[in-house]
């Protein structure tokens, strides 16, 4: 049962994951944190429902979702967040926030207000005996999915050219363009990239629960929450941070009744109030 | 933020346009009731009380410079409070309203303690944090708060000889304790305090260097934002009958922060009037389309993008455009 | 005259971040009354120095003293209540708010009137007296109306000076109060720093890169090279020490 728990926990853990790296890195790399995000992991349950309805296969869902995230991600850099760049942070929060409002119409006018469900590919289907029972299939490919996802993103980021420009932006903007690095188009590519990660979420996150319209605001503050605790800009932090929130939602039913997600909040305040920066942040200037 | 010229000093001879301005719309809002059907009444009730929470709001943010984005937890504590009072101990509004203001101000309290020890992002991000602690209580706590469900059936009793059932008695009402506040809050903000707060938002290290100790201030403009938002949410509660936790949740606490860039946040009055623009805008729009949040989403966009003084910072800047604003 | 009382004492003071020592065991004692510039090349620690005597630092070790009283790690407000003030480097102002509000603020400060909510500013005629009052002593007086931000370098300097004046200080450390400013600006600055000492009564103590301001009024001069004391003494004592030149020509 213990065991069963922290599966669990690591199942939610890891599409918090998915989804609060990208939140990070495009809020490490262009200073934006996105309220919009939320947005792009709903549009991704949504894509996942209507393109296994349409294309007969979640797996098709899973590899065009992304993708098409990642396309209006794209479109809004490009149109919405370019033309004001380096403004202060509160209106950077309205203007997503307005982002939001567009985006959760868009998608009542296409989808209504009625819940949707989708269920994964047959292959899926199922629940693997282990440990005395037997634990869904599912789950554990959502697990091994994060995982790749984060040994991706490391090499990505380490290993290539691409990923190091990233990083030298991401420490210092100025220097990097000085250096020749053409910071627009790798902005329009993390962006992409980020928004791309948050509809992956999306896609994966939708055969364990009901796709609603008010999947973008709730889990807009889970992410926030992660990334808080994780640290503003560290992928590892995201890490940190989705283990940590996935457990204690696995855990927090059991043991916290019905306030245990109010302990989300509270570990975030408690970081912040002790160490803003996070677990595995930088230090704050 | 551009700033006006109004800060606490005008002379007297600029000061008439102000008065007339107000003069005319005081006038106009009390004989409004005589022209306007039931349902324009209720409208316009709920209008005043979502301007008084934004005003409330501006206190922190466009005065102190402090974005929060939990700010309807007072609001929503101060209309619980007042609810839950009037249903389970006394239908008594002046009871009622005493214990909400109360707890909405001790909450803003305890939670600004936490907040003004950070910055900037950091600060909005725990008062989310909290704000949504305080949206999982009263989702949660069935038994108190009546869950999901909320409260229902909150009375709009007598008070003294005047029956608040009557939506034109209670819009009067509402329109007296709004006004009463605007002008405190107007006071508050031309006040010594009022000075130091916007000192606070132009310099938060600097005011430290003159002797000022600069989380007692905005912790005290926290309060006192809180108090206000809880008047508000005091109104709202027999205005509505009914309450639901989702008057807690953040993206209620977005609509002030929306409305004050509508109308303007460096004018005393901008969120007020952006209240009355957001609320309209939503009116006229759900009139034509079920799909409202994209139109104002669009104008949230544009403003961000094209107007971010806001109307009222707008029209100002034209009416008073004499060379001030030289690069 | 000068008073005999140490206004100001510093005991191994230390700052360290990381490896580096930006101040690195300094003991020192300022005399009422007197002004003394503290001079050095760059990166010399001199307004680290400034930093953790007013409370914008805390000291990795040591101890500073204000008139006798142990100020160590109190936080900057409380410093500046004790009668210590300050003008930055880099000007560092309330930029929209007038020339008069930035005066203001400290005169409200001074007079512990910051918490009044319910009068309005305009009606307190003591601080309205007391603003007019720094505002004619920096000679800003016509200008009280301007947006801060809107000001000439020169004036902003003033107007730095006139807030840290407001708060009636007894000490008061000026930060390259001259920087970037011309000769005539430069020339009424030192005017009005020998006004300062002469006419208020106040401690002063001045970093300057301006050698020409340093010796025109510096009574005593505090060398200070990577974080360490190395002359101290009067004007004509430094002009020709030695180290005191190595210093600054290592700097090249």
């Amino acid at each position: 049962m213990f065991s069963f728990f922290f599966l669990n926990g690591l199942t939610s853990g890891m599409t918090f994951f998915i989804m609060a790296s990208g939140l990070t890195l495009i809020f490490g790399v262009l200073g934006i944190l996105n309220l919009a995000h939320g947005s792009l992991f709903m549009l991704g349950a949504y894509f996942a429902f209507q393109l296994t309805y349409w294309l007969g296969s979640f797996w098709y869902a899973l590899i065009l979702g992304p993708l098409i995230c990642a396309g209006a991600g794209m479109l809004m850099e490009r149109y919405l967040l370019r033309p004001v760049y380096g403004i202060h942070i509160t209106f950077q929060l309205l203007l997503t926030f307005g982002i939001i409002l567009l985006v959760t119409d868009i998608v009542r006018f296409f989808w209504g207000v009625a819940y949707r469900t989708v269920s994964e590919p047959q292959v899926l289907m199922g629940a693997v005996p282990m440990l005395g029972a037997a634990y869904p299939r599912y789950n554990l490919f959502v697990i091994m999915m994060g995982i790749l996802v984060g040994i991706a993103m490391w090499v990505l980021l380490t290993k290539t050219k691409v990923g190091k420009m990233v990083r030298a932006a991401s420490s210092d903007r100025e220097t990097a363009a000085g250096l020749g690095l053409n910071v627009p188009r790798l902005y329009a590519l993390v962006f992409a990239f980020g928004a791309g990660l948050g509809g992956l979420a999306g896609v994966m996150a939708a055969p364990l629960r009901s796709i609603t319209m008010e999947l973008d605001v709730h889990t807009i503050v889970e992410a926030f929450a992660v990334v808080v605790i994780g640290g503003l800009g560290s992928i590892p932090g995201a890490l940190l941070g989705s283990f940590l929130l996935g457990q204690l939602n696995a855990f927090g039913i059991f043991y916290f009744s019905r306030f245990e997600m109010a302990f989300m909040y509270v570990l975030m305040a408690v970081v912040l109030l002790i160490r803003p920066r996070g677990l595995l942040g930088e230090e704050v200037r | 933020m551009t700033k006006t010229e109004s800060s606490g000093r005008l002379f007297s001879l600029a000061w008439r346009p102000q008065i007339y301005g107000s003069v005319i719309v005081i006038l106009g809002l009390a004989l409004a009731p005589l022209f306007l059907t039931e349902f324009l009444k209720v409208f316009a009730t709920e209008m005043l009380i979502m301007a008084l929470f934004a005003l409330a709001f501006n206190l922190l943010f466009g005065y102190t410079g402090l974005l929060s984005f939990g700010h309807a937890a007072y609001f929503s504590i101060g209309a619980y409070t007042c609810g839950l009072t009037m249903l389970k101990v006394s239908p008594s509004i002046p009871l009622a309203f005493i214990a909400g203001i109360l707890l909405a101000t001790f909450t803003a309290w305890i939670i600004g303690y936490f907040c003004v020890r950070l910055d900037e992002i950091y600060f909005a991000m725990l008062t989310l944090a909290f704000g949504m602690m305080i949206h999982t209580i009263l989702w949660k706590w069935d038994s108190m708060t009546g869950g999901a469900d909320g409260l229902v059936g909150i009375p709009r009793p007598h008070l003294w000889l005047f029956d608040l059932s009557n939506i034109t008695t209670y819009y009067y009402f509402t329109l007296i304790i709004v006004c009463i506040c605007v002008v405190i809050l107007w006071v508050i903000v031309n006040s010594p305090f009022g000075l130091i707060l916007k000192s606070i938002r132009e310099n938060h290290e600097r005011v430290e260097f003159v002797g000022i100790n600069m989380r007692r201030y905005r912790l005290l403009s926290f309060v006192m934002s809180g108090l206000f938002c809880g008047v508000a949410g005091v109104l709202f509660a027999p205005f509505e009958m009914s309450l639901a936790p989702d008057i807690a949740f953040w993206t209620k606490s977005a609509e002030p922060v929306f409305m004050s860039l509508l109308g303007g946040m460096s004018i005393f009055l901008g969120p007020a009037v952006g209240a009355a623009i957001y609320m309209y805008l939503k009116e006229i729009i759900s009139g034509y389309t079920e799909l409202w949040m994209i139109y104002l989403g669009a104008v949230l966009i544009g403003f961000v993008i094209f107007l971010p003084g806001g109307i009222v910072g707008f029209v100002h800047r034209k009416l008073y455009a004499v060379g001030k604003e030289t690069p | 005259m000068n008073g005999d009382t140490t206004i100001l004492e510093t005991k191994g003071l230390r700052k360290h971040f990381g490896d580096l020592a930006a101040v690195a065991g300094v003991d020192i004692g300022f005399r009422e009354k007197e002004l003394t510039a503290v001079i050095g090349p760059n990166g010399a620690g001199k307004t680290t120095f400034f930093n953790l005597v007013t409370g914008r630092l805390k000291p990795t070790s040591g101890k500073v003293y204000f008139r006798g009283t142990d100020i160590t790690g109190l936080t900057p407000y409380q410093i500046a209540r004790k009668g210590i003030s300050r003008i930055f480097q880099i000007t560092n102002l309330f930029p929209e708010l007038t020339v008069y509000e930035n005066i203001r603020v400290a005169v409200l400060s001074k007079m512990r009137e910051t918490a009044r909510m319910l009068t309005l500013d305009r009606n307190l005629k003591g601080a309205n007296d007391e603003t007019g009052r720094i505002l004619e002593i920096v000679g800003l007086s016509d200008k009280r109306n301007s947006m801060c931000g809107l000001l000439s370098h020169g004036d902003q300097r003033l107007l730095e000076t006139g807030v840290a004046l407001a708060i009636d200080p007894v000490l008061l450390l000026l930060d390259e109060p001259t920087g970037g400013m011309g000769p005539e600006e430069t020339d009424e600055m030192v005017k009005f720093t020998r006004g300062l000492i002469e006419k208020q009564d106040i401690t002063v103590l001045l970093v300057e890169h301006d050698m020409s301001v340093v010796f025109s009024i510096a009574e005593r001069i505090v060398v200070m090279h990577q974080g360490e004391i190395i002359a101290d003494g009067k004007p004509d004592e430094i002009k020709v020490d030695i180290r005191v030149r190595e210093a600054y020509l290592g700097e090249e």
